[in-house]
């Protein structure tokens, strides 16, 4: 029988659910055959190249395209003119991908040429004279707060505040979450502790740069392949900038060299696509590096107050949080996630927390891996840390006396369903690390994370081919291994070998709709999908072996890949396997295939705990991770060692946004570290071997018990890391990232300070 | 742009002085090429020196090493006889870049690129290196130090070439150490850089110093001062102490993305004095 909802997931015994076949597309990506953005190619191909603005506030008095629309090879000009500014929902992202008026940061696109070659694109944009009115500008998140700072759009009145501002400011909107009243909580307290923290805007750091190529006909249908997270947001996008009908515009996704998702919008698609409309020819873009770091979508800067009170026993009795974040010239910064999810893994009695979402003149924002939780999660579990130093208490038990449960009223407003951040607490307190002992100069520090995780819009196509294998359309570009862990699922509910399904991510135009591969979504949700297609489909390979034996469809049920009648009654009939009922498809009813559409509900939420050793150089400030320990909660791991690679790719990230990476603006607001070469994720060398556990509490919300785990891993370390510097430098780090100049001013700071006593 | 190859170094020398515009030398490439693609420099004409067989050779010169300009740090740490002298020499100019990169990069590139962060730079200052430079009015040979004069700019003239890097004799009981400062343990560019060269006596008194700090000025900097705190002592921990304090005055650093002046200043004195230790150890005095 194909498993039902009801099964247990912890006791099932499944065939291929939580082994680790190879991945399907490892061959094509080690050898080099696989089709990246960049690989896209057409006759006749153009290249497009996008002018940008070297100030970070500037309004555009005129764009003179003259001279560079004379230069032999030059086929089209755009500017923000050659977009209809249409529904306001989409103005933003109009704007960003074309300055319209004003330009609004360093890097924001002013015009885009499309020529027969890189070398006279290039020479174009030279050509094209931009006269700018150069204003005041602002980059910091608490300076644009201030009145009086720099205003970004005369318009911008601050959302969710009673009564509504009357004047404009850079505060897009305020929100806030939680329940009972803080005031209260802390007068119940022994101790109290608050303080500030900052953290700077951090770059997915993904090694592919956004690439595309586009061809619009001149019947005005038009063809875009791209690296994406999401080829349907990208198709609708277009296609509402552009002036065209959806059904006239499809999309194929391309592999992707990672995204983590900065590939989850829009900003060289639309351009390349109104080229090539003006041109008449395919126009390919490819952003260089500096493009990608300059004007693509780095997640949010910080600025954070938090206050936390608990008794001696170590409960905590009230949380309070102010967060401020900047997403750059937009409004949209992930500062609601980051205040819902900021005390989400405690089971809290008096508990707010407020957030503000303000623009600067920096690139507007996109979503990265648990957007908004990580720089909240360093506050609030840097503040926990010192709490449970101060009452004495190990801090993984005064998280277990906090921590959220089954039926916990959660922060943000809902009531848990079963959650396992117990078991990972306890998971990471039995294991060896916690106790390992420590070297010189070093430091351990623990931390909680906690996401959300996303069901949303999937659709799912299951073929049965001829031979009995099995084609499998899913429209959830591949970010994670996801065409494994489908193959994988496919396969155990058909009840045929790994590797006779195939899955490829499908185009616009063969699929319906699908959401973005975001929000830890797609193991979830198409992975449920899969489920429910594979049964579909099983549905009808019984009915045609009942057709075969000329008995009832009730009558049949389906085991380890074959229709077999339900019992001897039924009748006595040599078992059918999927490829027998496959050969004779075409006798028995035609070609056969399951189909699901969902929007799916009951993503489980996720939590991790995080261990981490570090070294810090005294004289120097250098920080050294020594030994890392992931402890997550996957409900259900399909593929292990793609869940452990989420783990380890989480907190990689983790520690380079912990330790070197920053956008560093100059006094002039123009990025200064636009490169790998300065803007310093971490290389193999810097890294220890990132150890995981995978704790697995079923998610009831998904027939294996699955819950997302692509996001959650990136939302404890920058916490875990700072309670582990803080411990070996004894002085406590307030500010990301914690380089060595950083660390090195606290350890004088602290000496000087205990001189001066 | 004009590309060309020439066999030797009277060639070399011809093209570079006749051509009007901008002219650059190409050895490993590593810093001109990278210039290039982001549109920091468009040269009229290049000329690679790769094939010029003598700046592609290292060989024996009076008791010391003539490295010829084109040869790679790959090559460098392959030469067991030059790593057994210069240890520091070899470990700085292995430091650069990648894998990838030490195929290419050269000790010649990474002087006449003129960066004040350079790292092999430091370590040839402190080794009391000299290069040999090629020009249309014949040959001179001068320190290494003088090659630089601000970031970028050299004090080559239009049509001069370096030939060669020449290494003297090693004293007996000599050490050389390189040390650099980076967030990253590697692929990444000094913020501090710091090489110390020293000889003892059979006592293991020292006898000889050079002591030279990158990334903390406008160009490498000789720090004699800081020398001068081992001269005539067992590079014990006091004059350890005066060396880096020495070190830490000679900075005049900016404020940039890589690092604070306040940081570069004290790292300097740190990484003076650690290199130092690694060179006593080198040249067989303990600590």
């Amino acid at each position: 029988m194909p498993l039902d909802s009801n099964i247990d997931p912890a006791t099932h015994k499944f065939n291929l659910v939580g082994t680790r076949p190879l991945r399907p597309d490892g061959v094509d990506k080690v050898t080099g055959r696989a089709k990246f953005g960049a690989d896209a190619n057409a006759p006749g191909m153009l290249v497009g190249k996008i002018l940008r603005s070297p100030h970070p506030h500037a309004r555009i008095r005129s764009i003179n395209t003259a001279k560079a629309a004379k230069l032999p090879g030059v086929k089209a000009i755009v500017t923000a003119a050659d977009f209809k500014e249409g529904k306001r929902a989409l103005r933003d992202v109009l704007c960003n991908v074309m300055a319209r008026g004003k330009a609004l940061y360093d890097g924001h696109a002013v015009a885009a040429v499309a020529a027969t070659s890189a070398s006279v694109a290039r020479k174009a944009l030279k050509l094209i004279q931009v006269d700018y009115e150069i204003l005041p500008h602002v980059t910091d998140v608490d300076e644009a707060m201030k009145p009086g700072a720099p205003l970004l759009h005369d318009d911008m009145i601050t959302a969710h505040v009673d009564p509504a501002p009357k004047k404009p400011s850079n505060v897009a909107a305020r929100c806030e979450f939680g329940h009972g009243d803080p005031e209260v909580g802390f007068k119940q307290a022994d101790v109290v502790i608050e303080r500030s923290f900052r953290t700077e805007a951090t770059h997915q750091g993904y090694i592919e740069p956004h690439a595309c190529l586009a061809s619009m006909g001149m019947d005005g249908q038009g063809e875009l392949w791209v690296c994406t997270q999401g080829h349907y947001m990208v198709r609708n996008t277009c296609a509402a900038l552009l002036g065209m009908d959806v059904s006239k515009l499809r999309v194929t996704a391309s592999e992707i060299g990672g995204g983590f998702g900065g590939k989850t919008t829009v900003f060289i698609e639309p351009v390349a696509l109104a080229l090539s409309r003006k041109a008449g020819k395919p126009v390919k873009i490819v952003m260089s590096r500096e493009e990608v770091f300059r004007a693509s979508g780095p997640t949010s800067s910080s600025s954070m107050d938090v206050k936390i009170g608990v008794t001696k026993a170590g409960r905590i009795t009230g949380a309070l949080a102010e967060i401020r974040m900047q997403g750059g010239a937009f409004a949209g910064a992930p500062v609601e996630l980051g205040a819902m999810s900021a005390f989400a893994c405690y089971d809290l009695e008096h508990v707010k927390s407020v957030g503000w979402d303000v623009v600067t003149n920096r690139p507007k924002q996109a979503a990265y891996r648990a957007p908004g939780a990580p720089m909240v999660a360093f506050a609030v579990e840097s503040v926990l840390d010192e709490l449970a130093r101060k009452i004495g208490m190990d801090p993984i038990e005064l998280r277990l006396k906090n921590a959220a449960k089954e039926g916990t009223q959660s922060s943000y407003g809902p009531k848990y369903n079963r959650i396992g951040l117990r078991q990972c607490l306890e998971a990471t307190r039995n294991h060896p690390h916690y106790t390992a002992p420590l070297g010189p100069n070093e430091g351990r520090g623990v931390a909680a994370g906690f996401w959300f995780n996303f069901g949303g819009q999937t659709c799912v196509s299951l073929n049965i081919n001829i031979d009995g294998t099995v084609a499998l359309a899913v429209g959830t570009p591949d970010i994670g291994g996801s065409r494994a862990s489908m193959c994988m699922i496919a396969a155990e509910e058909l009840g045929i070998p790994y590797d006779k399904v195939r899955a490829i991510v499908a185009d616009t135009s063969s699929l319906g709709y699908n959401d973005i591969s975001e929000g830890s979504r797609v193991t979830f949700s198409t992975g449920l999908a899969t489920i429910q297609a594979a049964r579909d489909a099983i549905g009808k390979l019984c009915a045609r072996a009942a057709k075969t034996w000329g008995i009832s469809p009730e009558a049949v049920v389906w085991e380890n890949g074959h229709a077999k009648p339900s019992s001897p009654n039924a009748g006595d009939f040599a078992p059918l396997s999927l490829a027998d009922i496959a050969k004779k498809a075409g006798n028995t009813g035609g070609p056969i295939a399951g189909h699901f559409e969902v929007n799916a509900d009951g993503a489980g939420v996720s939590f991790a705990i995080h261990l981490a050793d570090a070294a810090v150089d005294p004289e120097t400030g250098r920080v050294q991770i020594k030994r890392y320990t992931v402890i997550q909660d996957a409900g259900k791991a399909v593929h292990p060692s793609y869940v452990e690679g989420q783990f380890q790719g989480g907190a990689v990230q983790g520690i380079g946004w912990a330790l070197n990476e920053e956008y560093v603006y100059g006094k002039d607001g123009r990025l200064q570290n636009a490169g790998f070469l300065d803007y310093r994720i971490p290389v193999a060398s810097d890294l220890p071997m990132i150890d995981t556990v995978i704790v697995e509490v079923p998610n009831p919300g998904h027939p294996y018990g699955v819950r997302g785990v692509g996001e959650t891993s990136i939302v404890p370390p920058l916490a875990a890391i700072a309670n582990a510097v803080s411990a070996a430098a004894d002085v406590r780090l307030t500010e990301l990232p914690m380089s060595p100049p950083r660390v090195l001013k606290a350890i004088d700071g602290k000496a000087a300070g205990k001189a001066r006593r | 742009m004009r590309y060309e190859a020439p066999t030797t170094i009277n060639a070399a020398v011809k093209l570079l002085a006749g051509k009007a515009g901008q002219a650059r030398v190409l050895a490993g490439g590593t810093d001109l090429l990278v210039q290039m693609r982001t549109d920091r420099v468009a040269p009229d004409l290049i000329v690679d020196v790769k094939r010029i067989p003598a700046m592609r050779a290292i060989a024996a010169k009076s008791g010391g090493f003539r490295i010829g300009a084109a040869v790679s740090g790959a090559e460098l740490g392959a030469n067991k006889a030059l790593r057994k002298a210069w240890p520091g020499v070899v470990e700085a100019a292995n430091l650069i870049g990648s894998t990838q990169i030490q195929s290419r990069a050269t000790l010649a590139g990474n002087l006449c690129n003129a960066s004040p962060a350079a790292d092999s730079v430091p370590a040839l200052v402190a080794a009391g290196a000299s290069a040999a430079v090629a020009g249309p009015r014949g040959k001179r040979t001068v320190p290494v130090e003088s090659i630089a004069v601000g970031p970028g700019k050299t004090s080559l003239k239009k049509g001069e070439i370096v030939e060669a890097i020449i290494l003297p004799k090693r004293a007996p009981r000599s050490g050389d150490a390189y040390l650099r400062f980076i967030p990253r343990t590697e692929m990444d560019i000094a913020v501090v850089g710091a090489g110390v060269n020293l000889t003892l006596d059979s006592k293991g008194v020292c006898t000889a110093a050079r002591v030279a700090l990158g990334a903390v000025a406008e160009r490498v900097i000789l720090v004699p001062e800081a020398a001068a705190a081992l001269v005539g002592t067992k590079v014990d921990a006091a004059a350890l102490k005066r060396l880096a304090a020495a070190a830490s005055a000679a900075c005049r650093p900016i404020d940039d993305k890589r690092g604070t002046k306040e940081f570069r200043i004290k790292v300097a004195g740190v990484l003076a004095r650690r290199a130092a230790e690694t060179a006593l150890k080198r040249a067989g005095g303990s600590k």
